[in-house]
């Protein structure tokens, strides 16, 4: 029996509402349990004058699989001057904006992070996607698979088939050991194989002749029918362009006319990622501004939508997205390396080095929308820090970014720096938002509201007795008065972090590799011969794979963490 | 100006990582110091002092160090990498990344060089006695970012992707060189006194080529302008000049021509 107690520290749990008070966390054989029931013999942590929080969950990043590996592979710049040598219980570790999967759980737990969630599972590719899960070390992962432009989905939702559907989802989750219910531009990636978007929620698709919008009210209504921890997870139709904001509003209003079902506490039936992305005004890049206030008024009227930020952090950093067609129009903008792939009946993705420069004035409007947003919210246990990693900047930045909404001054230094700071404040609200993060509001965008959001909150994000035992000490006094670059160092190197009652990191170095383990969830649905009839088809017409070589067998998943699901 | 003298007294039994053999880094240091500066031999890490007997002392400061290095180098890669200031000569043939991502000073290389010498080169003056190898002056792998600035002279020849994705600075080489010259580039001059055989500014959208002998066979998108006379590296001579490659797009205002000069002296 391992026991542990956390002494002394100044506790943020937005999950009992402890507000910095100070309080003992108490920890025997993995999960939190009341200081009472431990014994005397139980090792003691000092965390006086620091403050302790339970691990961080990030619910949003591109960290294993196909595209982020070809992202490892075509740039080795990425990787230069970046290494270190392997030591005693680690392997050596690299990269930059794609850090190797060690480097990965290595900088996720160094930071608190201790569950994290690969946002787009190609369903093809996902053994793959869980050789490198397994690879990388000491975080929980899960991972969406993509169902936006799959040939599946389109076909039933066309005809308005949800229990179909929502059997194909069950049985596609079960084959890749998948976690949710993933859309990157729906319709659109599809469309791009006839070179071809949909640029806004009713521009149908080729051949299928369906509409974003049908797809996104359809897989909502199969993922309720089910009742899946997580809602349906979405990157919106026309990322990136000027004005998209009235698509991102469209498309956030069709959540309206649903309730959320499910029996892990989720109150979402949409999560809207990187939302920084689809937050944009004006008609070019010349009258480019921010639409974050219009964004996040309506977020926070509607209480079944969350939403991630995906901030920009002003670093090089390479894009990947399964939004195919995006990718394309990046590299016509910024004339770098391309990558694309056509991912059969399922998905494309496309990926691009991207120089977020702060010489750049749409760089910095960008900066400041990622902000706003945050700082906008009015329910931050709806709103949670991302990067869209690495996507809008790698996701080591987190403790910047945490900077930044906690201090306005570290704002106001960084828009003063700016070549085009005069043009920037015009085109923005950040110069003239005087609010300032506390620890608390951190800890729910990073801890109690992301767990939630996942349907996790029974095991993640808090610190009840009951929950694992994912611990983080951040050598930061709340009550003494600090620089705007201290909060960045104590985030950036957690003085200690516990995984499920294993301490993985003391001082800020990784000591133990953890037990991680692979979520995912199994959905039971009352047989359907016709979905399973389907499914052989479509292997034998279409496939380049039979579907005996389709499924991600035990092994590449050793240690699972299944949740049940029954929607019989 | 201090100088300190390296003479190699044990070869590496695999390639020795010498980056730490710069102005920079040895700089305030006596003899015993830099002895004791690592290098990388394969996966373990050793100390200069393992492979060179080290006389002297560095100067105050990077710009007041002299090093010279003497004795079979050819198994010693990374020699004045990233250096900044100072002075570094080279008696035999260095290995590989010889001022790699040199940034200033002077590099004197009596011999010759391997390959991915000045790569990623942002300023100094790097001059090669003997003859380059490949990839001379270019970008590291995958980067689009090349040599930036300063100048490389080849008393000998050259090997082949010099000046690949080449951004600034100037590239002379005074005898022929292989194939791939100047492919991406898009700023800077390489200028070869000998012959080229093919494949000269493939996809090039900036910068200037000269070549002074022959190319065998030219890249098809390149198209004859005029002749012109020209002062290149301190003597007139007539050229022709050749803009192209005109396949490649880059990032200019729409409606803008984009091409990089080659100029084939007549």
């Amino acid at each position: 029996m391992t026991e542990f107690l956390i002494k002394n520290g100044f506790v943020f749990d937005p999950t009992q509402g402890i507000k910095g008070d100070k309080a003992d966390i108490a920890v025997k054989d993995g999960k939190i349990v009341k200081s009472s029931d431990i014994s005397s013999k139980a090792k003691t942590i000092d965390a006086s004058g620091k403050a302790v929080m339970a691990g961080a969950v990030e619910i949003h990043a591109h960290i294993a699989g196909p595209k982020v590996n070809e992202g490892r592979n075509y740039r080795p710049e990425d990787k230069l001057f970046t290494y270190t040598p392997k030591s005693a219980g680690k392997r050596m570790a690299g990269g930059f904006s794609i850090p190797t999967t060690f480097k990965t759980g290595y900088e996720y737990a160094r930071m608190g992070y201790t569950t994290a969630i690969e946002a787009a599972m190609p369903p093809l590719f996902a053994r793959h996607v869980h050789e490198e899960i397994k690879d990388t070390p000491i975080i929980d992962e899960g991972a969406l698979p993509v169902f936006g432009n799959n040939w599946f989905v389109l076909e039933y939702l066309k005809n308005k088939e949800i229990e179909n559907t929502a059997a194909y989802i069950s049985w596609l989750l079960d084959v890749t050991k998948g976690f949710g219910v993933k859309v990157v531009n729906p319709g659109g990636t599809e469309a791009w194989g006839w070179g071809l978007n949909c640029l806004t929620i009713d521009d149908p698709v080729p051949y299928f002749d369906i509409t974003p919008s049908e797809i996104v009210t359809g897989l909502i209504e199969a993922n309720e029918y089910l009742g899946l921890p997580h809602s349906v997870h979405i990157h919106q139709n026309s990322l990136g362009n000027p004005g998209n904001y009235t698509v991102t509003l469209d498309t956030l209003k069709l959540a309206e006319k649903f309730k959320p079902k499910n029996k892990f506490g989720r109150e979402q039936v949409l999560h809207s990622t990187h939302l920084q992305f689809h937050s944009y005004g004006g008609d070019n890049w010349g009258n480019f501004e921010s639409k974050s206030k219009e964004v996040m008024d309506y977020v926070n009227t509607q209480k079944n939508v969350t939403v991630d930020t995906g901030c920009v952090t002003l670093d090089e950093t390479t894009t990947m997205t399964a939004d195919g067609p995006f990718e394309h129009h990046l590299t016509e903008l910024n004339h770098l390396k391309w990558a694309n792939v056509d991912v059969e009946l399922e998905t494309a993705a496309g990926i691009v080095p991207y120089v977020y420069s702060p010489d750049i004035k749409v760089c910095e409007i960008q900066w400041a929308i990622g902000l706003e947003l945050a700082l906008f919210a009015k329910d931050l246990m709806r709103c949670f820090i991302t990067t869209d990693h690495p996507n809008a900047g790698p996701f080591i930045r987190y403790p910047r970014i945490i900077k930044w909404l906690m201090s306005a001054e570290a704002r106001k230094e960084r828009i003063d720096t700016f070549k085009h700071s005069a043009k920037m404040v015009e085109a923005t609200h950040l110069a003239g938002i005087e609010r300032e993060l506390d620890l608390y509001e951190i800890a729910m965008m990073t801890r109690a509201g992301p767990a939630k959001a996942l349907g996790m909150s029974s095991i993640y994000g808090g610190l009840k007795p009951g929950m694992d035992a994912d611990v983080v000490v951040y050598d930061f006094n709340p009550q003494k008065p600090h620089k705007p670059d201290d909060i960045e160092k104590a985030f950036s190197r957690a003085a200690y972090v516990m995984k499920t009652g294993v301490p993985v990191v003391i001082d800020g170095e990784v000591v133990n590799n953890g037990n991680k383990r692979t979520l995912w969830v199994h959905a039971k649905v009352n047989e359907n011969p016709q979905v399973m009839r389907d499914i052989k088809d479509k292997f034998l017409r279409y496939y380049s794979v039979t579907q005996a070589n389709y499924d991600v067998s035990k092994h590449f998943v050793p240690n699972p963490y299944v949740i049940e699901v029954d929607a019989t | 100006m201090e100088t300190v003298t390296l003479t190699i007294k044990n070869q590496p039994t695999l390639y020795l990582e010498a980056d730490t053999i710069t102005p920079d880094n040895f700089s305030g240091k006596k003899a015993s110091e830099i002895a004791a500066l690592h290098a990388f031999e394969g996966r373990d890490q050793f100390t200069l002092g393992k492979y060179f007997e080290v006389s002297g002392e560095g100067g105050a400061t990077a710009a007041d160090t002299r090093i010279v290095v003497k004795g079979n180098v050819s198994r010693v890669k990374y020699i004045g990498m990233k250096m900044t200031a100072g002075e570094i000569v080279i008696e035999d043939n260095p290995d590989m990344y010889t001022g790699a991502w040199m940034q200033g000073g002077k590099l004197l290389v009596k011999g010759n060089v391997d390959a991915f010498a000045g790569i990623g080169m942002k300023g100094g003056e790097f001059v090669i006695e003997g003859n380059a190898g490949n990839y001379l002056g270019a970008a590291y792998r995958g980067d689009w970012r090349g040599m930036q600035g300063g100048v490389i002279r080849v008393k000998g020849n050259a090997g082949s992707d010099i000046g690949y994705f080449m951004n600034g600075g100037t590239i002379i080489v005074h005898g022929n060189t292989d194939v791939h010259v100047g492919t991406h580039m898009e700023g800077g001059k390489i200028i070869i006194k000998g012959n080229a055989p093919s494949k000269v500014g493939g996809q090039m959208v900036g910068g200037e080529i000269f070549v002074y002998g022959g190319i065998d066979v030219m890249m098809p998108g390149f198209k004859y302008v005029q002749d012109e006379d020209l002062e290149v590296d301190g003597e007139n001579a007539k050229f022709s000049l050749f803009y192209g490659d005109t396949g490649e797009r880059h990032p200019k205002r729409k409606g803008q021509i984009v091409y990089g000069k080659l100029h084939l002296r007549n």
